[in-house]
């Protein structure tokens, strides 16, 4: 050994090849152990956010020192200093050490840094979850967006062909859809026909009945249903070799107007549904899911309330189109009708003038004619043109009379008038013509029948006389009888005439007249036609009756306007016949009773001869002023007898004397003798006459003197023609007189 | 004469008699009382007017020429007298009675003369206008008219 360089020897000689393989992957390791953290620091350099940073220094460290270590065994393998070996040593001391303290720091940091990665797993996957759920969600709130606008867009118009097509379009876009369909049940309620697709413009009339299974499903559920593509209702397509996409049905409720009452809904069990058949893309996998099942459930309701809407909407445009048409057609028959009334009025006045002026010449002409001097056959003719001339004035008044009825143009004219004039006018009227006919007619008033009546005395005699003229016309022998009485309440409602409801008041009395004949009679089926106008009785129709058939019809107007009731009781055909008629008049005030009471069949006493034949005694002794006594009651009617002394007075006056005038001022003649003298003759009250002194003073001595004594009345001389009529009619009622000046 | 102007002189001195108090209201009754049953009614109550008032008023005469009136006696004549006059309507012949009666009241002779001239004056006055008035009448009613009333 050369102990002079201090060298230490390698083991092994250095040429040897395992030395030279040693020796260059030394080398490498060094290479590889320098550029590691050269590496590492680059790296961590350009991460921000690593945390183990002085992890790292260490870890570069120890690869450092090994790296030294390595590129330092590389002097080793040749003959190498001592030095070189301490440097070596020292080189693996420090590696020595780093690599323990590295070794156990690393047992704390790898747990962290796997954990670290655990999490980095864990928030991977939450986002993931969140990001499927947010998809979610939107595709929800797309489907909300969706129905809303396609109920916006049903709901704008109520128009049922737009409502449903807006619909199906909306769908197929929302949904997208392949093809959707709407079946509407048919008018018989047994079939669903296809009314609505979306691809085909014009859908072929397919039906299907309505008792299907999957329909039934269908209707039953208030759900969409998922059905077979390949039933009756989805087979709408040509079928193709595509693979037919999901197909879903829902069914839409039609409310029908009938079944709508205002206060309740309608029955279940009249419901009627369309069917709503939904088709996915073919070949497209998509599924139906259940938002979009729940859409189309949202929509077939809408759908459901719009259509009902339109149909009420139709309904009433309906309604409306058909009041304004009857409302114009009405409009023009009023108009027509006003027209038709015009024109008639129009006619009528004309006839009224034109037919009258020539009729009034002929009969005036023809009554003329009468007068002169005529060979029979001519007398003959002249009174045919009269006779027939009457009646065709009778029938222009009748008809005119009747027209004016219609009309409701005519009044009564209320009057008070006397009744039973009216009868026996009635009866002279009537009296030649029947004894003519050799008729016997007689006239029965009831006693309690009121002598004077409100109403229409022209017009009341007019039914009358009609009645009883034809009573008079249709029978040919035997006899009339007229009866008036004051109908009583129980007799009042009759029940043939259950219309006529008399109500008896204090100021009015029911008139009942009763015209018995014994004529040809009416046959019962006559009888309701016999107060129609023209309607005459076939069998006397041919039979020279004369008349136009109005008289009746005129004279039920006018009992009518007096509230009454007429009718005709007959047996039969031969029987004779009764006419009846009620009506009702006023009762007048009770002007004329008193005087009726005491003078009954005398008429009111404004003529001259007002006490017809009333014996008085007249006394008085100066001749002049007995004879202008006289003179008054004379004029005034009465029987007078004069006397022109006291004891003349008492010798003449009897019970026939109604009244006694004495002339009282005389001087020498006892008034107050004679009054008393005569009570004394007459000794029953109604037997003595009434007596009246004359006076010329009427003090109040006198008055009470005349009183006490039994004279019943006082008259201060001289007395007027007024003045001694009153004072008569007054002692006469009153049967006491005491004038006051 | 003609008829107009006879009616027309009638009814004007009809008027003036009324205007003039010879007849009053009475006398238009009496004229009422005239109808074709009682033809000459007034005539006839006037002639018997003046028959009666000739006697009443000779009979006073005969009265008062007494030495010893017998003034009962004269006031019954006076009363007739009144009575009548009233009761034709001689309105001044009535006054004149009333102030007669009350001189015959107070017995008072020289008042009854006095008071028996004044009535024989309007008597006379009275009767001759009614006579007169009854001429125009007769006049008119020959020349075939009617009397105005």
């Amino acid at each position: 050994m050369d102990s002079s360089c201090n060298c230490i020897e390698p083991q092994w000689p250095p040429d040897d090849l395992l030395m030279k393989y040693q020796y260059i992957s030394d080398f490498f390791i060094a290479l590889a152990y320098f550029s590691i953290p050269l590496e590492l620091i680059y790296f961590v350099k350009k991460s921000a956010v690593f945390p183990y940073r002085w992890v790292i220094v260490q870890f570069g460290a120890f690869i450092v020192l090994c790296g030294t270590t390595h590129l330092i065994n590389l002097w080793t393998f040749t003959l190498h200093t001592r030095t070189v070996a301490m440097v070596m040593m020292t080189a693996k001391v420090f590696t020595a050490v780093v690599s323990c303290v590295t070794a156990l720091m690393l047992v704390h940091i790898i747990p962290d840094l796997l954990s670290v990665k655990t999490r980095e797993l864990f928030l991977k996957n939450k986002a993931a979850e969140l990001d499927r759920e947010m998809g979610l969600i939107r595709t929800q709130e797309e489907t909300g967006r969706h129905v809303r606008m396609l109920t916006h867009e049903i709901r704008s118009t109520l128009d049922r062909h737009t409502i449903l097509k807006t619909t199906l379009v909306e769908l197929g876009r929302t949904l997208a859809l392949e093809e959707c369909a709407l079946w509407m049940p048919t008018r018989t309620g047994l079939e669903l026909q296809l009314s609505y697709t979306l691809r085909q413009q014009n859908p072929v009339g397919y039906t299907v009945p309505i008792h299907l299974p999957v329909i039934n499903q269908v209707f039953s559920s208030s759900h969409a249903v998922k059905i077979s593509p390949n039933c009756p209702v989805a087979r709408i397509r040509p079928a193709g070799k595509y693979m037919p996409g999901e197909v879903v049905a829902a069914r839409v409720p039609l409310l029908h107007l009938s079944n709508f009452h205002i206060n309740d809904w309608p029955e279940l069990s009249t419901k009627r549904y369309a069917l709503m058949v939904l088709m996915l893309p073919s070949d497209s996998a998509r599924q139906w899911h259940v938002h979009e099942l729940e859409l189309v459930e949202v929509v077939a309701d809408q759908v459901a309330v719009a259509l009902s809407h339109a149909a009420i909407l139709e309904e009433s445009m309906r309604a409306r189109d058909l009041l304004m048409e009857q409302n114009v057609a009405l409009d023009l028959a009023r108009r027509e009708a006003e027209m038709a009334i015009r024109a008639r009025n129009d006619f009528l006045a004309v006839l009224n003038h034109e037919m009258r002026t020539p009729m009034h010449a002929i009969i005036a002409l023809s009554s003329l004619l009468q007068e002169t001097e005529l060979t029979p056959e001519q007398r003959l003719m002249v009174e045919t043109i009269l006779k027939s001339s009457n009646l065709l004035s009778t029938l222009i008044n009748d008809v005119l009379d009747l027209s004016r009825l219609e009309d409701g143009s005519l009044q009564l004219d209320l009057g008070t008038f006397n009744l039973y004039v009216v009868f026996r006018e009635v009866l002279n009227l009537i009296k030649p013509i029947a004894s003519v006919k050799k008729l016997h007619v007689s006239l029965n008033l009831a006693p309690d029948l009121p002598e004077y009546a409100i109403g229409d005395e022209m017009r009341l005699m007019q039914t009358i006389l009609n009645v009883v003229g034809n009573a008079v016309k249709f029978s040919k022998d035997g006899s009339i009888t007229i009866t008036a009485f004051v109908a009583k309440a129980e007799l009042l409602s009759d029940s043939r005439n259950p219309e006529f409801f008399p109500v008896p008041s204090d100021n009015h009395f029911y008139l009942r007249v009763q015209v018995k004949d014994s004529g040809i009679g009416i046959s019962p089926q006559d009888l309701p036609k016999l107060f129609t106008k023209f309607a005459q009785n076939q069998s006397t129709a041919t039979q020279n009756s004369g008349g136009s058939g109005l008289g009746l019809a005129i004279c039920k107007r006018f009992v009518n306007l007096m509230e009454g009731h007429i009718w005709i009781e007959s047996e039969g055909l031969g029987k004779g016949s009764t006419a009846i008629f009620m009506v009702k008049l006023g009762i007048p005030e009770r002007l004329n009773e008193s005087k009726l009471a005491f003078m009954p069949k005398v008429p009111p006493n404004h003529g001259p001869t007002a006490f017809p034949g009333l014996k008085v005694l007249v006394m008085d002794e100066n001749g002049v002023s007995r004879k202008v006594t006289k003179g008054l009651l004379v004029h005034l009617g009465c029987d007078v007898t004069m006397v022109s002394s006291s004891e003349e007075c008492l010798r003449v006056v009897s019970n026939e004397h109604k009244v006694v005038f004495m002339d009282f001022c005389t001087p020498g003649m006892d008034g107050y003798e004679i009054a008393i003298r005569m009570h004394e003759k007459f000794t029953k009250r109604h037997e003595r006459p009434i007596i009246v002194a004359l006076t010329g003073n009427t003090d109040k001595v006198t008055k009470e003197s005349c009183m006490r004594v039994g004279m019943d009345g006082v008259i201060l001389k001289p007395v007027s023609l007024d003045k001694m009529r009153s004072v008569l009619s007054d002692l006469l009622e009153h049967r006491v007189l005491f004038e006051a000046i | 004469m003609d008829l107009a102007q006879l009616q027309r002189q009638l009814v004007d001195y009809k008027t003036s008699l009324y205007h003039e108090d010879f007849l009053d209201e009475q006398f238009t009754q009496l004229q009422e009382l005239q109808d074709e049953n009682n033809p000459d009614f007034v005539v006839e109550v006037v002639s018997l007017f003046f028959e009666d008032s000739d006697r009443l008023l000779n009979e006073l005469t005969k009265a008062l020429e007494q030495q010893s009136v017998d003034f009962k006696s004269v006031d019954a004549h006076v009363h007739q007298l009144k009575g009548s006059s009233s009761s034709i309507g001689a309105q001044r012949v009535q006054k004149v009675c009333i102030a007669f009666r009350n001189y015959c009241e107070e017995q008072n002779v020289e008042g009854c003369l006095k008071c028996l001239q004044q009535v024989r004056h309007e008597y006379s006055l009275v009767k001759t206008k009614l006579e007169f008035m009854f001429q125009l009448q007769q006049q008119i009613l020959s020349a075939g008219g009617s009397i105005p009333m």
